[in-house]
């Protein structure tokens, strides 16, 4: 066998490296906790000791027992499956933290806490959103890139024990971020919160992930590099730059927590808005295209509908996205001419992202039967539909007489929404339901039903979560404009907010649905892993023979 | 390697790639996508053409429309303030009991009132003027700075312990746990003696213990039998309002860290005349102190019964 072959050769350079590089890290955190004089960076020094130790001893114990080479013959779905599981917990963490905030704003005395500082609206709410958009999502990037680069490429993944680091790297960030904004270490600056130290250590993981997925393209056996893997490559590379740029800052002291930003006044919020807009662009939208770039075909089996359109499409996208940011300023102190230019690129956007979901949804065309059978091919395509609303809703927002009434109510908070429940989450949620019986070689999910009731319990939670930020957020709108015939506002904030206390209580509710939704999906997956394997499968997949499509094939 | 099959379905070829048996069909583009695509991009280039849009070395392109948000600012602005200066015309001569007295004036400055209070007061004091835990509640008929139409004018206009230079608030409440002026069992007992100031139950033993102190260190200000003083507000120990709590922990925590609260000067921000309505508004909205002349009036009638 090849594989004892190789577990004799000793350890690899890449897990001795990997090896090297936690032992610093160890060191450097522990002589770092030590100095510090500040209590914000001495707490998460403890939780960078904890992690790089354990990691450490962890790698001690794999390296004497020979267990960190890698079979070139195989794909390395280990790290996959890791972070199918890291996905959905964080998927529950997150969308648990969102239930708890619409709450607090639905009965803000029910739930408020001076004695409790972390428990506070504005610590929980940067919680929900880097668990959901950072830790859901990134994760279920992460985990179907690394699936879907290595069968798209028919190689194994590059960099041996690195996708671990990656993996396991991300979780840290992830911790830090968490454990940072409920103890209330931020920069403030909008899903870029985590301090300077933290920024750097996610450049450290970003840069190992861009690596890997470079060098698995880099010794692909397929003559082509197919779409999904250039949206994803986008979504790595873009991401890259964004986060360096906007998190360029001075920090107070080498081992202090506290940093300032580089940026000061209108370049500042450009700058903060430029990274906003395209972490929707490039993350949220780029990353998870090349998801359905790979599932929905390999699900229905059918050929993807256009080559043509998807590269027209990618380029226009890549192109005009990165334009689109100072939409978010308009009527600021952001000069006219900047806001004319975001919201033109805007309305230029509108087509590049719809040729996503044309070529989403065509690639149904002959298999539209599928959408009755198969819950999981169902929950792709109202993801694709939910992506087609809000890539228009997107364009009208940004137009400025629109935004005039719509910014800063909550109907900004229902087009997030749309897109993240809609989109993301169903889309992930349906590649997850595709890879769960894939990666641990099962003929089946546990329950066809269990996804029904997952589909229909979210999908009308989403309904009436945008349903009621639609309404309450054109109220308050029309509410912050009216002026008594004195020339006086004729409502004072207060008033805005208390009027729109059902809607609110309807968003919490369609939240927890939501929610519900994910649990149900948790326990039909940790079904689905104990179910009997097939006697002859084995859990490591051989590259020569491409994976049979087992699920979707029910 | 690449063969192009011609797929059943569509009838469409494919392009002969293949990925983990993924392959693609070699659609041309959607005609509507394309000329939608192209008619968006027309759009974008007219509205540059129209409006400020490119910047260059030094300025940027203005648009032939001439359209200028910050022009536009200005302009509404300033129709706004003429609007507003009809109706505040009616306020700037007639004092505030003439406001208050002409059904027409006092429903003007109470709609303006109002609108104001809203938008500036109600953050601190509660919609509708109720108060909280340190801000003063401004429905009731306890007032602090005093409650007639000029006291509470004057109020607005120079604020409590605001920066501005006649504010109201040189009396200050010392922080006596804080600045260990008293011990913590010294405390303890000062506050039973406040707690029997308010005519409640309270331990009998500390009491007179604290008498004494309280002579000392309190009498000054809040007066030996606790009345206070509206004319430096200091508040009356001996009612049932109580700014910071009336409980004993919320008593014994204002001897101990001595809170002073903090109202803005408003005149640099509103017009006289605004500031004419909301102290209309605030007075009559509260049920405000009764006007000298009114409450002459009163006692004239309270007189005339003692005398019956």
């Amino acid at each position: 066998m090849t594989q004892a072959a190789s577990k004799r050769d000793g350890a690899p350079f890449d897990a001795i490296a990997l090896y090297t590089f936690t032992g610093v890290a160890a060191l450097l955190s522990i002589l770092a906790t030590a100095f510090t004089q500040d209590p914000s960076f001495r707490f998460h020094g403890y939780v960078l000791i904890a992690g790089f130790v354990t990691a450490f001893f962890a790698m001690s114990l794999a390296l004497g027992a020979g267990k960190l080479s890698s079979d070139q013959s195989r794909y390395a779905d280990g790290v996959i499956r890791a972070g199918v599981i890291a996905t959905m917990f964080w998927a529950v963490v997150g969308l648990l933290v969102g239930v708890v905030i619409a709450a607090q704003l639905s009965w803000p005395t029910l739930f408020y806490f001076p004695e409790l500082p972390f428990l506070n609206f504005g610590r929980l709410r940067p919680l929900h959103t880097s668990a959901v958009i950072f830790a859901f999502g990134g994760n279920a990037l992460i985990a179907t890139s690394f699936y879907v680069v290595q069968r798209t490429c028919k190689a194994r993944l590059a960099g041996g024990a690195w996708p671990w680091f990656v993996f396991w790297g991300y979780q840290l960030f992830i911790v830090l971020a968490a454990t940072g904004y409920v103890a209330g270490i931020t920069q403030s600056r909008e899903y870029a919160e985590p301090e300077w130290y933290v920024d750097l250590w996610l450049t450290i993981v970003w840069v190992a992930y861009l690596l890997v997925f470079l060098g698995t393209i880099w010794k692909r056996k397929e003559p082509h590099i197919y779409v999904a893997n250039w949206f994803y490559l986008a979504f790595i590379v873009t991401i890259a730059i964004l986060h360096l740029v906007n998190n360029a800052a001075v920090p107070v002291g080498l081992l202090e927590a506290k940093s300032y930003s580089a940026f000061s006044g209108v370049q500042d919020a450009l700058t903060q808005w430029w990274y906003g807009h395209n972490a929707v662009g490039f993350f949220l939208t780029a990353g998870f295209l090349a998801m359905m770039y790979y599932f929905v075909p390999k699900r229905v089996e059918r050929p993807v509908y256009s080559y043509r359109l998807s590269i027209v499409h990618f380029w226009s996208l890549i192109f005009i996205y990165i334009w689109a940011g100072p939409h978010h300023l308009h009527y600021t102190a952001l000069p006219q001419w900047a806001q004319t230019l975001g919201m033109t690129f805007s309305i230029m956007l509108w087509m590049p992202s719809w040729g996503g979901m044309i070529n989403g949804l065509m690639t149904l065309s002959g298999a539209w039967d599928k959408l009755r059978t198969d819950p999981v091919v169902r929950m792709m395509v109202v993801a694709i539909a939910f992506y087609g609303m809000s890539t228009f809703e997107g364009p009208l927002m940004s137009v400025r007489a629109v935004n005039a009434l719509s910014h800063y109510t909550d109907w900004t908070i229902g087009h997030v929404h749309s897109g993240a429940l809609g989109w993301v989450g169903f889309i992930s949620f349906g590649a997850i339901y595709c890879l769960v019986p894939w990666l641990w070689k099962k003929d089946r999910l546990y329950s066809n039903a269990l996804v029904e009731w997952h589909f229909w319990i979210a999908t009308t939670g989403i309904l009436l979560y945008i349903a009621a930020m639609w309404v309450s957020g054109i109220m308050e709108g029309l509410m912050w404009r009216e002026y008594t015939p004195q020339g006086y506002l004729a409502n004072a904030f207060v008033e805005t907010v208390a009027a729109k206390h059902i809607e609110n209580v309807i968003r919490t509710i369609g939240g927890l649905m939501y929610l519900s939704g994910a649990v149900i999906m948790a326990y039909n997956l940790w079904r689905t892993v104990r179910l009997p394997s097939p006697a002859t499968s084995e859990l490591a997949t051989p590259i020569a023979t491409p994976t049979p499509a087992l699920a979707a094939a029910e | 390697m690449s063969e192009r099959e011609r797929d059943d379905h569509s009838g469409t070829e494919t392009t002969g790639h293949e990925w983990d048996g993924i392959k693609e069909l070699d659609t041309p583009l959607p005609r509507w996508w394309l000329w939608v695509f192209y008619g968006s991009i027309l759009w974008a280039i007219v509205y540059w053409v129209l409006m400020p849009a490119w910047p260059g070395v030094s300025g940027y392109t203005k648009g032939v429309l001439g359209m200028s948000d910050r022009a536009d600012v200005v302009r509404e602005l300033d129709g706004l303030k003429a609007h507003r200066q009809a109706g505040e015309a009616k306020l700037r001569t007639a004092s505030l009991q003439q406001i208050e007295a002409d059904p027409d004036l006092q429903a003007y400055a109470m709609q303006v009132g109002q609108s104001v209070f809203g938008d500036n007061c109600a953050t601190c004091h509660g919609a509708g003027g109720g108060g909280g835990k340190g801000y003063p509640n401004l429905r009731d008929d306890v007032w602090l700075w005093g409650g007639s139409l000029d006291e509470i004018r004057h109020t607005l206009e120079v604020g409590v312990r605001s920066g501005h230079a006649q504010a109201k608030g040189e009396t200050v409440m010392p922080a006596f746990g804080r600045d260990q002026m008293l011990t913590d069992a010294q405390i303890a007992d000062m506050t039973e003696y406040v707690v029997a100031l308010s005519r409640r139950k309270a331990n009998q033993a500390a009491v007179t213990r604290a008498a004494q102190t309280y002579a000392d260190q309190c009498a000054a200000c809040h007066g030996p039998a606790g009345a206070g003083d509206p004319a430096r507000g200091v508040p009356n120990l001996t009612d049932a309002e109580w700014l910071y709590g009336s409980d004993r922990a919320s008593i014994s925590e204002q001897i101990w860290n001595g809170r002073n609260g903090v109202m803005p000067s408003w005149q640099a921000r509103f017009s006289p005349e605004t500031i004419k309505a909301l102290a209309v508004y605030v007075h009559a909205n509260a049920g405000g102190d009764a006007e000298p002349a009114q409450a002459a009036a009163k006692e004239g009638v309270v007189a005339v019964a003692t005398a019956k």
